[in-house]
């Protein structure tokens, strides 16, 4: 390992654990006021929105983006999996096992 | 999922998670041993920046001989919805020490703040240490050990895509948003349901603009906004 690479790994790691521990200082010590409070319980469903739908859009720059099939396709059977059984790990199995299917059959 | 906030049920709620781990973990292992980073350089990134697509934007950065302050800027801005959860989870830990609340920060993930997000649904809007830390840690092992795996199968496996394990960490979004929909009883399914429409909408419109990670923060802060404003 070069310390070029060394460096680069220390120096992302030290933002990176910044990122996750400020805030957790900052809400310990100061109350939060109640419109960031309201804020922020829309956190979850928002961004969790965002990871799965940023997976089925591929980004072109300056113009609309385009459909990630594969991901479209596979994201089906796992909503249908959600909806049935509640269970995440059925959910991760499925959703799995459709993706190794539509690729081994070429589907998109 | 229960109301229990033990290790054991804390093992048990994990385990789900852990699939989108050694799926997207291999990956790493693989793609950054095919990009000649070493073992020692591969466990090293996930045991201490410990970020998915962190991870993957530092090691392309790194072929390309980007400059060190260029990698660490990249690595804050796909990082910085790390703030946002953060913020979010840290309101349930008040009560602890500086000391654990940085233990239990250190380790959290948009798996894991996902996961006890949905937690509190079960348990009355509690969270406990003991429950996240075992949650965390388990993530945390699992990640290092799927990289590493991944970095010693390299040369071998040469399209981890095939199994369709790179879908695991999609399928859990899935899991995740939909039980966070149904369980969450403090907000109306239908405003909740408007303002998963509304971040489709301007994800979609941001992804023209910027770049995937800006558009993901966007659409994320205008969601929130969005959810504030419909409720009052």
């Amino acid at each position: 390992m070069t310390r070029y690479i060394f460096w680069t790994i220390i120096g992302c790691g030290i933002v990176t654990v910044l990122s996750r521990t400020f805030p957790f200082l900052l809400v310990k010590n100061f109350a939060l006021p109640k419109w960031l409070i309201h804020f922020l319980s829309f956190v979850p469903i928002a961004i969790m929105t965002a990871l799965f739908v940023e997976n089925l859009l591929i980004p072109h720059q300056g113009r609309l983006p385009g459909i990630d099939l594969e991901n479209l396709l596979a994201s089906l059977p796992a909503i249908l999996t959600a909806i049935i059984t509640k269970s995440l790990l059925a959910i991760v199995v499925v959703g799995i096992i459709a993706m190794a299917l539509i690729r081994f059959f070429a589907l998109v | 999922m229960n109301s229990e906030l033990s290790v054991k049920s804390g093992l048990h709620d994990v385990i789900p998670t852990t699939f989108g781990y050694i799926g997207v973990g291999l990956a790493f292992g693989i793609v950054s041993r095919t990009s000649h980073l070493s073992l020692l350089a591969i466990l090293l990134m996930s045991l201490v920046v410990y970020a998915g697509s962190a991870q993957f934007v530092i090691t392309s950065m790194l072929l390309a001989g980007s400059p060190i302050s260029a990698i660490i800027f990249s690595t804050f801005l796909v990082n910085a919805r790390m703030i946002l959860m953060s913020t979010t989870i840290a309101q349930y830990f008040r009560r602890y020490s500086s000391l654990a609340n940085i233990g239990v920060g250190s380790l959290l993930t948009d798996e894991t703040f996902a996961l006890g997000m949905n937690k509190l649904n079960y348990t009355n809007h509690q969270l406990n240490l003991r429950w996240f830390n075992t949650t965390n840690i388990v993530a945390y092992l699992v990640w290092a050990a799927a990289s590493i795996t991944g970095a010693l199968i390299g040369n071998l496996v040469t399209d981890p895509k095939k199994l369709g394990l790179d879908f695991a960490l999609v399928a859990m979004f899935i899991g995740l948003l939909y039980l966070q929909l149904i369980s969450d009883r403090s907000k109306k399914l239908l405003t909740q349901l408007i303002v998963i429409i509304f971040v489709v909408v301007a994800l979609y419109i941001s992804l023209i603009f910027m770049s995937a990670n800006a558009a993901l923060l966007v659409a994320t802060l205008l969601g929130c906004v969005f959810g504030v404003v419909i409720e009052r």
